[in-house]
């Protein structure tokens, strides 16, 4: 049946090139392993350029300096480096955010995988999705034009830029992602378990807190310190609404300087390179990524240590 | 009664009695504790919708035409955001070009060849942490690497940096994206192309990756709205926030919508907040754009399995 060969080959004369196929598929292999390499080119790219500078910076600022100097002043002309004047900021501006987060995030978390009915969820998971997607320059708006008026008006000695404002926003930025690490977390935990609480009689928030709960800690937990790290990380509320007023201390009415908004600063005033301001961000750059990478990894950690596995 | 029968398994009628008296008072804790769960979905939401409406009714009396087709001024009534519109088309077009290759072929590596092996699991984990990072760190190594390390071919602070500093920022997005896409296919598809002498390649291009295309798409597109929100990196590498001039090439300087709105937000004047709530309903609305187009595919793909 000639018929359905294609074309004029005679039958039995076409061949796979299989030789060609061959070397296609090394070449595919080596350029999309490269391409694969190139995420492990960024970690060592972010590793190398942050050490590099940071140990040009101690070579100028002692270490000890770095951590026990009670101010934060290296654009004056008495040049002080006490990086914990920019991290009590941070910790400050996370923790309240986080105490928002975590309550709001969670309860959202239950309301969408307990009571809501899936026509309500199909609605609220795109709502939680869309406010997890807006940019954070435009939280910054927010936090900064909105949140603090309102604040002012209960806090009557609120300054223009202060940690509480930027601190509640933020809380509300990370309250999604709370939320959908949660949900994930208390979706896997099998029914037969909660079927077993209510048999035995309980109401259902009784099972929620007794029986959901403990068997999704694991995931929880992990949802609470990626938030965490998320909030130290994060750049342009704090900048906007936090201020640039480097304070020691965690007093969240008054205006400081987080971290992130110290890199900025400098960024905006274009920092020639090898200039010790220049070497600075690289070491407030050091600090922050060594704090979220022990953040995320203890947090991958206690996944892998504490998750309720069940058939 | 005896105080042996109280003892026993089965429950006396008085402590049943305690057990009923005690319902209501579980019920009423059972209902308290749906309202707040209801109540804290609701202040997300409320949040949310305050937030948009703030926005809008700060923004839309400045937003017209002129704006949009104007160059930034230090005179609020002039000033608009065609540098910015134009500076983020330009670093969009090459995010896309450099990560969907790159972000797409490191998927399928990682899911369709890769062995098991130690250095597949390395770069598993790398990735997972690298979502991790902090993004003004990334900032940090495209300042590094970038701007000055590689300042001959990208010219400095150009729309080139930029564009990948933020490719290296959404790579761990759209690498993950690919690789749960391509999981979706059923494997029997593979095995039949296998079995019938296909190598390993052509089973991927002609039959994997047509099916996981949708799904594909949709991750790249979203990973690209995060892009475009993107404000740190680009602040750390050096965008300029005064950009009288459309972007003329790879090597131009740059400023996008985001860091427009961030320079008008932080001046004190109430005219130029107008007109950054005017950038970011220009912002969003791009946003939007995208996140529905992702939708329409994703629903499309949906339908189509």
């Amino acid at each position: 049946m000639t018929a359905e060969l294609p074309g004029d080959i005679a039958p039995g004369s076409w061949h796979p090139n299989r030789d060609r196929a061959r070397q296609v598929q090394t070449a595919v292999k080596v350029v999309c392993g490269t391409f694969a390499a190139v995420s492990i080119l960024t970690t060592l790219g972010i590793v190398a350029t942050l050490i590099f500078e940071t140990i040009e910076f101690l070579q100028a600022v002692s270490l000890w300096q770095f951590l026990t100097d009670t101010k934060w002043t290296p654009l004056f002309a008495s040049k002080q480096f006490g990086i914990f004047v920019l991290v009590s900021a941070t910790v400050t501006i996370s923790v309240i955010s986080v105490l928002v987060a975590l309550p709001l995030g969670l309860l959202a978390a239950i309301c969408l995988s307990e009571y809501a009915t899936p026509r309500v969820r199909r609605i609220l998971k795109p709502v939680l999705e869309i406010l997890a997607g807006i940019p954070t320059v435009v939280y910054g708006y927010f936090a900064l034009l909105t949140v603090t008026p309102v604040l002012k008006t209960f806090i009557p000695e609120l300054g223009r830029f202060n940690a509480l404002s930027a601190s509640l926003v933020l809380g509300i930025m990370i309250t999604p992602m709370v939320a959908s690490l949660s949900e994930d977390a208390i979706s896997a935990v099998p029914r037969s378990l909660k079927d077993g609480a209510y048999a035995l009689g309980s109401t259902k928030h009784e099972t929620i807190l007794s029986v959901v709960l403990p068997a999704a800690l694991s995931g929880i937990v992990a949802s609470l310190i990626l938030a965490v790290s998320r909030a130290i990380g994060e750049t342009m509320i704090v900048t906007l609404a936090a201020g640039a007023n480097p304070t020691l201390g965690f007093n969240p009415l008054v205006p400081v300087m987080t971290m992130t908004a110290f890199i900025v600063q400098v960024s905006l005033g274009d920092a020639a390179v090898g200039t010790l301001e220049y070497k600075t961000i690289f070491a407030v750059g050091m600090t922050l990524f060594i704090m979220t990478l022990t953040l995320n990894g203890f947090s991958f950690w206690f996944v892998c240590r504490f998750r309720e596995k069940y058939e | 009664m005896d105080v042996n029968d109280s003892r026993s398994a089965v429950a006396s009628p008085r402590q049943t009695d305690r057990f009923r008296q005690n319902l209501p008072s579980r019920y009423s804790r059972d209902r308290v504790f749906q309202a707040s769960a209801w109540l804290a979905t609701g202040i997300a939401v409320a949040v949310l919708v305050w937030l948009l409406l703030t926005i809008l009714i700060d923004g839309v009396g400045t937003l017209n035409w002129t704006f949009i087709t104007s160059y930034p001024s230090r005179k609020p009534e002039q000033a608009g955001i065609l540098a910015a519109l134009a500076g983020t088309l330009w670093v969009m077009v090459v995010v896309a070009a450099v990560t969907f290759p790159v972000g797409v072929g490191a998927g399928i590596y990682l899911e369709e060849f890769a062995s098991d092996s130690w250095l597949t699991r390395l770069i598993e984990i790398n990735i997972s942490n690298l979502a991790g990072v902090p993004s003004i760190i990334y900032g940090l190594l495209g300042l590094a690497a970038f701007v000055r390390l590689m300042e001959p071919v990208t010219g400095g602070r150009s729309v080139l940096s930029g564009a990948l500093t933020l490719t290296l920022l959404i790579l761990p997005v759209v690498i993950v994206a690919t690789r749960e896409a391509l999981r979706a296919v059923s494997n029997s598809i593979r095995l039949a192309g296998l079995a019938l002498g296909a190598t390993q390649w052509q089973v991927v291009w002609n039959h994997v990756l047509p099916i996981a295309f949708p799904g594909i798409l949709t991750g790249v597109i979203l990973a690209l709205s995060r892009a475009i929100g993107e404000t740190a990196p680009l602040i750390a590498i050096g965008a300029l926030t005064f950009i009288p001039f459309l972007p003329e090439g790879l090597q131009s300087p740059f400023t996008v919508l985001p860091i427009q709105i961030y320079n008008w937000i932080g001046r004190p004047q109430d005219e130029f907040h107008a007109i950054a709530a005017s950038g970011i309903i220009v912002l969003m609305a791009v946003l939007l754009l995208m996140n529905t187009l992702a939708i329409y595919l994703r629903n499309r793909f949906q339908k189509s399995l």
